[in-house]
């Protein structure tokens, strides 16, 4: 395999790593208020989160730095096309990390109330705006040769045509699915049951979005046969997901959603191949796995990289999982009502 | 403003707010981790409420660094998309494995040792902290190597057909002596910095009357690591401006508004230049100084502005390659009179110490007060000289930063986001400050020696309540 078709799987894996990761952390964080009602209940929630959240935000800071050693062209296109998108998730992010961080460290109700509003709304937006950034990329977008170099022409507006934001939509009743079913496998009573009816209710309507999503995806945005298949078994295995919590085998379930991703991401980047941001505007003015990359020496000294630590990072990271893998129950959380920073916790 | 300028604003702006978080992160993960080791192998419960008690400020901080260090890995290719382009076979190296090596070990056990209390087995917990105060450095030492290439470029050379520069030695990158050095000098700071957090928080305690045992342990760890580090900060400090005269003297000529080409030159301790910059009417100065700084000879000839102006037009064409003056020759002296007050402050304190009492003046809570922050600033300056002295290049001798910003995106754009970024980071800092002078006031918790001695499963129990819930 050329080392430039080997980074462009990289990229995709680290996208994977992402949204299975991250998405269903996007999920949990949209439906916090609506999967958990009293403070006890909200705790626990968030509490499955806890240990993990920052370690999956990692897959994406790890995506971008990726695209920059590997293929300078596409990053600094990308980045600087999708500005405003881009800033938005970033704002989202900033808030989410806080908010979670701090939520709980008083007892106070508009404390809490505020950030929980934060979590759901920073929660929502990066889950909508991956799913327009990413259609946009697969969609092709105005890309012109100005001064040697690819730049996006497009403006912001441009992206918020009505296949970018199916995208959109997408993601965002994915991630709240596939969240949904991460909650109902690490929790425990009420939170579990609730979780459980909001993955079949969401994921109903995730089901039809992607199954249109993808029908659009493969016939207009794509020339290879074998993407057809792939679009096939993202169906497949997000409905065994489906199937898997309507009969409450949670464990299953998630692990489906995890795989129906994980092949959604394959075929967005199988459909790409071998562009990186296809232009709609001229041909030539598309940015490719070669004229995006950077040079055979730097790719193979990433390339030693990243196979000497990726392994090492899935075992750790996959060793937090499996710590970390008991249910979590309202019940659970100490005193609720209030926080560490509450100065009824002033020391004598 | 131009989006140029306003680019450059937001950098600096971000940057700086950024590094506010990074030392004490970087130093307080060694030093909680210290206290940690402490309590794991006497058993003493001081060392455990100093742990928790500094890991919950540690924490607090840590949120800050870890959110407003995402914005700095996006926005070189959003503001500085033509920088990345020609950097970015380069300078995307150290970043990638930062992520890959870095963030994800420090990110990963981090979450492990917070939630981790009654899940993991003492032993595998305590390592935990260990690796992720490891991440932290291991960070730093990538992030530093880009910056050092930034000041120094090696191992590359200049693609004219793809308007780039090509990577052809990644280990000179990694391990020039400008990176060596400069990572040197900023993990120095970074415990020293940490170390006055300590300081700073535990006198106010023992000036308070409480948690004596506690207090006192962490006052002297504290005033130790600053002692210590202000040895290491000298003398690596004295190797970077070495480093520094020779690949970039005319940053040394800046830190010093050092006009004229000088045989023993002197080091000033003030100086009021003309409205123009090109020569100064009043200095004081302590003679030879600079030239020992620069050279190891008081003797030693350190070139001038004017000079070095007039030879690097000569080798880059006409323009202007002098620096910003003042605030290349504030930012250095704030940077060592910030450190020098923070170090004497600590001195005094460690002096009275050894009769087992603490200073009694009036200046000395107001000067503990002060502890935490002196270091910051000392930090600050120390980057706003060292990337503002380095103007008008991006990377040295390469690469103009007025050619690295994205021409596709406009004034108006980076000036929105740079407005929102800078309310954003405003209110956080303000949520941030608040929490942690509430944390330092509640003081530590107490500890139910009852819960010491369980054996913890790896996993926990799920009958029992969280020891630590979000």
């Amino acid at each position: 395999m050329e080392l430039t078709t080997f980074w462009f799987v990289i990229i995709a894996v680290l996208w994977i790593g992402y949204f299975v990761l991250e998405g269903f952390d996007f999920g949990v964080g949209v439906i916090l208020k609506t999967v958990a009602k009293t403070q006890a209940e909200r705790r626990a929630v968030l509490t499955t989160l806890g240990p993990l959240w920052d370690g999956n935000e990692v897959w994406l800071l790890v995506a971008g730095g990726a695209t920059f050693a590997a293929f300078p062209e596409w990053y600094a296109t990308l980045f600087s096309g999708f500005y405003l998108p881009l800033f938005l998730i970033l704002m989202a992010l900033i808030v989410r990390g806080v908010a979670m961080e701090y939520r709980s460290k008083y007892g106070d109700e508009k404390w809490r109330g505020r950030w929980d509003n934060a979590i759901v709304i920073s929660s929502f937006v990066p889950a909508l705006l991956w799913g327009v950034a990413f259609a946009n990329i697969v969609r092709g977008v105005p890309l012109e040769v100005q001064n040697n170099v690819i730049e996006y022409t497009g403006g912001f507006f441009n992206l918020l045509n009505p296949y970018g934001l199916l995208g959109g939509l997408v993601t965002l009743s994915v991630f709240v699915t596939h969240g949904a079913i991460f909650l109902a496998l690490k929790t425990d009573g009420t939170i579990r049951e609730r979780a459980r009816t909001i993955a079949t209710k969401v994921g109903l309507f995730a089901t039809v979005v992607t199954v249109a999503f993808l029908a659009i995806t493969v016939t207009a945005y794509n020339d290879k046969l074998e993407v057809y298949g792939l679009a096939a078994l993202v169906a497949v295995t997000w409905l065994s997901a489906l199937g898997s919590n309507l009969r409450g085998r949670e464990g299953y379930a998630f692990l489906y959603s995890s795989i129906a991703l994980a092949f959604a991401v394959i075929t967005l980047f199988s459909a790409l191949y071998p562009n990186v941001m296809p232009s709609s505007l001229l041909e030539t003015a598309s940015l490719t796995i070669n004229n995006a990359s950077s040079t055979p020496y730097t790719l193979k000294v990433m390339t030693y990289v990243a196979v000497v630590l990726t392994p090492i990072v899935l075992l750790y990271q996959g060793w937090t999982y499996w710590v970390f893998r008991k249910r979590i129950s309202a019940e659970q959380i100490p005193s609720p009502e209030s926080g560490v920073l509450d100065f009824s916790k002033l020391s004598k | 403003m131009s989006s140029l300028d306003l680019a450059r604003w937001q950098f600096a702006i971000t940057t700086v707010y950024h590094f506010i978080f990074v030392p004490i992160t970087i130093g307080m993960g060694f030093l909680v981790a210290g206290l940690q080791t402490a309590w794991y192998r006497t058993g003493n419960t001081k060392y455990l409420k100093a742990t928790k008690f500094f890991g919950k400020l540690f924490l607090i901080n840590f949120a800050m660094g870890v959110v407003t260090g995402i914005v700095q890995e996006f926005q070189f290719g959003m503001n500085w998309s033509s920088y990345s382009r020609f950097v970015g076979d380069i300078f995307g190296a150290p970043l990638a494995m930062e992520g890959l090596l870095a963030f994800f070990l420090e990110s990963t056990f981090l979450g492990m040792w917070i939630f981790g209390w009654d899940r993991l087995p003492k032993k595998i917990h305590l390592a935990s902290i260990w690796a992720a105060a490891m991440g932290t450095v291991f960070s730093a030492y990538f992030i530093l190597a880009a910056n050092a290439w930034m000041q120094h470029p090696v191992g590359y050379t200049v693609n004219e057909a793809r308007g780039r520069a090509e990577l052809n030695d990644i280990l000179a990158v990694l391990f020039q002596n400008t990176a060596v050095s400069a990572f040197a000098h900023t993990i120095s700071f970074a415990f020293f910095t940490a170390g006055s957090f300590l300081v700073g928080v535990s006198a106010w305690l023992l000036v308070k009357n409480r948690e004596k045992a506690m207090a006192t342990s962490t006052l002297k760890l504290g005033l130790v690591t600053v002692m210590i580090t202000f040895v290491m900060i000298a003398v690596t400090g004295d190797w970077t401006a070495r480093i520094m005269t020779e690949q970039q003297p005319m940053k040394m000529a800046a830190a010093e508004a050092l006009y004229e080409t000088t045989e023993g030159a002197p080091f000033s301790l003030l100086t009021i230049g003309t409205l123009d910059q090109s020569r100064p009417v009043f200095q004081i100065d302590i003679p030879g100084v600079l030239s020992f700084m620069s050279t190891g000879d008081v003797n030693g000839v350190v070139e001038g502005i004017n000079d070095l102006q007039a030879q690097y037009e000569k080798q880059y064409g006409p323009g202007d390659y002098t620096p910003n003056i003042p605030l290349a020759y504030w930012g250095f002296r704030l940077m060592i009179g910030f450190g020098a007050l923070a170090t004497l402050f600590a001195l005094i304190t460690l002096w009275r110490l050894r009769k087992n009492e603490l200073p009694k003046g009036r200046w000395f809570l107001p000067a503990m007060i002060s502890m935490p922050f002196l270091p910051i600033l000392a930090n600050s300056f120390g980057w706003i000289f060292t990337e503002t002295a380095r103007q008008p290049w991006a990377v040295f001798g390469l690469f103009k930063t007025e050619d690295g910003v994205s021409p596709t995106v406009g004034a108006a754009s980076v000036a929105f986001t740079m407005i929102v970024f800078t309310l954003l980071y405003g209110v956080l800092a303000v949520i941030e400050f608040k929490l942690m002078i509430r944390a330092i006031q509640i003081g530590p918790e107490v500890i139910d020696i009852s819960d010491l001695h369980e054996q913890v499963e790896l996993g926990g129990d799920s009958t029992k309540k969280l020891t630590m819930a979000y």
